[in-house]
């Protein structure tokens, strides 16, 4: 899993103006990806310039970005969790449960939460307790939490949430802004925030570039990857609550490969998937990328498991081609 | 105390003894000659898939791709039987070999060249492959009644009292057995996990040899989607679905380290071994199969922690008890 290449640093006489580093940034060349694919979702098809339309896009990718916001933070500190899409299945198991005991609204969303925060401690604890590696405990926990929801439900599903419930998933604060798209935005701003503008943020990268450094220089590197597994875990828990309102059931198998998607989206951000670099911001507009590639292909009737040949081929090739170009770029300095 | 029992392997090997011992004094019938050879039969598959894994863990990579390869090989193998009932079944196991291999090579290559994480890598091909199995079959099954008999027959064919699928596995172990004890490709995957610079030093191709790993996953994954489609004489989008989880779960528990560099083919097979039995006891004892998910996840934690602290002697203590004072 090591990087074992040596790349060679090159030490500018002069560095970039802040405008120049802002327009030749990934994120610059992100918003203009999701410009374009704005503009020929619009020509190729008539469906796709509708306020509502493109309100109900939006849900393509609110509830993956909420789980984003926090992957990137914690990919960006060097670990990676795999486990999202159980915590997911767990948390609504959990609340559905909860339902056949006539739990009401508030009883489920703190039934979503916590669940997520346990499971987030579950898989910090094998992680900065233990010393384990992040990629076999949340491999190990993806089998184990969506296990878990397979034990308790089996073949059948839970219905019957309140209808005030549905509110998270299916309501709108005004005209087309549905619930979710503003938690959305609450989320990537706190996030945002966390990461650029804190204390916690700064070690978050420091940990990221160098766990022994961080250490040394005084960083409690444990407690904070446990805290990154702690709100990876709530944002599923989250996440969870939204699905679950908007489905209005659940099943063991809900929101399987999600976690898949979530990686891709924070890659596709300009994430390090090696840690210690990436953005908010960028994150952002991935999410945008994703969300309207994916509902323009919905558009044209391109099914579901294509477009996840799509994203796969995104995953990869996001990160390929900026690798292959400095390759080819370096081959022609030489 | 750890390091007072000999291997892992005793360990684990023990631990299935115990587990059959265990079934045995309530069910019997399970521990009968047919039926642990009808056990290892239906572990067949996670044996050979196992070992290919381990090769890919051994030099510090993953492949998360194995299940998606085997559904796409057996896909297309069946699609071919289909077309051209009479191709011979020899050739048949060429090409799902060959095409398994070119699939870890295109995973091999991004590996290698390009020096993207195997994780990353491999979780974009499974989904790619998951992807065309649904283009080039346009979502239909090909059902057993579209398959020739010889199709199916082969891994089900008795030979010396095992099916042919059995031998297969066994061969599988034996040839990587040998491998990895006996030749210098075997030795320097090892060299290679267990630190790639002074695997470098020693005039060892570090990437090149991760890519040959992959190539052999790929190869076996190919394999094992002709033997899985034959034997369950059926081929859709979906099948063994969420599979390489349960092959990376039989390299942990068999004690394969992550981090590359620690394991062997006997904790590999006894790994899949494990799995295998749990799987086949679970309806024995009455326990709904809908526990087999969490018992192999509870399973990959317990191996990888334990394995951990057997680990935890050698190197870095200063780090280790800086980080747990703090």
């Amino acid at each position: 899993m090591t990087d074992t290449s040596v790349q060679n640093r090159h030490v500018p006489d002069r560095l970039n103006s802040r405008a120049a580093r802002l327009f030749k940034s990934w994120e610059a060349l992100l918003f203009t990806v999701a410009i374009a694919i704005f503009v020929i979702n619009s020509f190729a098809s008539p469906y796709f310039l509708n306020a509502w339309n493109l309100s109900d896009a939006t849900f393509n990718f609110t509830e993956k970005a909420m789980i984003a916001f926090a992957m990137a933070l914690l990919i960006i500190s060097g670990e990676i969790d795999l486990s999202v899409a159980s915590i997911i299945a767990l948390a609504s198991t959990a609340m559905g449960l909860a339902v056949q005991y006539g739990a009401g609204t508030p009883e489920l969303v703190a039934i979503g939460l916590i669940v997520g925060l346990l499971c987030g401690a579950f898989n910090g604890f094998f992680v900065t307790v233990l010393g384990l590696p992040s990629i076999v405990v949340t491999i190990g926990t993806m089998s184990l939490f969506r296990g878990i929801s397979y034990i308790i439900l089996g073949d059948e599903a839970f219905r019957g949430y309140p209808s005030s419930f549905a509110w998270f998933g299916q309501g709108y604060i005004y005209w087309v802004f549905t619930v979710e798209m503003l938690l959305f935005a609450i989320i990537a701003v706190i996030y945002g925030v966390l990461l650029h503008k804190t204390n916690f943020g700064r070690t978050v990268y420091a940990i990221g570039n160098n766990p022994t450094g961080a250490l040394f220089s005084g960083i409690r590197v444990a407690r904070v990857k446990f805290i990154l597994f702690l709100l990876t875990g709530l944002m599923s828990g989250v996440a969870a609550i939204c699905l679950t309102s908007r489905l209005g059931s659940t099943r063991p198998s809900i929101a399987t490969g999600m976690e898949l998607e979530v990686v891709t989206m924070v890659v596709l951000g300009g994430v390090n998937i090696l840690g210690g670099s990436g953005t908010i911001p960028g994150v952002v507009i991935a999410a945008f990328v994703m969300g309207l590639v994916t509902f323009g292909m919905g558009l044209l009737n391109v099914p579901g498991i294509v477009m996840s040949i799509f994203i796969g081929l995104l995953l990869i090739g996001v990160i390929a081609l900026p690798r292959l170009w400095s390759m080819t770029r370096d081959r022609k300095s030489a | 105390m750890i390091r007072m029992i000999p291997v892992r392997e005793t360990i684990l090997g023990g631990a299935i003894l115990v587990l059959l011992l265990l079934i045995a004094s309530r069910f019997s019938g399970f521990v009968a000659p047919s039926n642990l050879a009808n056990v290892f039969n239906d572990t067949a598959p996670l044996i050979i898939l196992a070992l290919g894994q381990m090769v890919v863990i051994l030099t510090r990579c993953i492949d998360l791709s194995v299940a998606a390869n085997l559904a796409l090989t057996g896909m297309v193998v069946a699609m071919i039987n289909v077309a051209m009932p009479g191709l011979p079944i020899p050739i048949i196991i060429v090409i799902a070999i060959s095409l398994g291999a070119i699939m870890g090579a295109i995973n091999g290559v991004l590996v290698w060249k390009l020096a993207i994480p195997p994780i990353v890598v491999t979780l974009g091909t499974m989904t790619i492959f998951r992807g065309l199995i649904f283009l080039i079959s346009d979502g239909k099954w090909v059902n057993s009644h579209e398959m020739s008999p010889a199709f199916t027959g082969f891994p089900r064919a008795v030979l010396l009292g095992l099916p042919v699928l059995s031998w297969i596995a066994i061969m599988t172990v034996i040839v990587f057995g040998i491998m990895m004890a006996r030749t210098q490709f075997g030795r320097s995957i090892f060299a290679v996990g267990g630190n790639p610079h002074a695997a470098v030093y020693t005039g060892i191709n570090v990437g090149k040899t991760q890519f040959w790993a992959f190539v052999a996953s790929g190869a076996l994954a190919g394999l094992t989607g002709y033997l899985w489609v034959a034997r369950y004489a059926v081929a859709y989008v979906d099948i063994a679905g969420g599979f390489e989880l349960e092959v990376v779960a039989a390299c942990v528990i068999g004690g394969i380290s992550i981090a590359g560099g620690i394991g062997s083919v006997g904790g590999a097979v006894l790994g899949a071994i494990f799995l295998g039995v749990v799987k086949n006891a679970l309806p024995v004892v009455n326990i709904s199969p809908f526990w087999q998910l969490a018992i192999s996840g509870s399973a990959i934690l317990i191996a990888v922690a334990f394995n951990a602290r057997a680990g935890r002697a050698k190197g870095r203590i200063i780090l280790k008890s800086a980080e747990a004072t703090q």
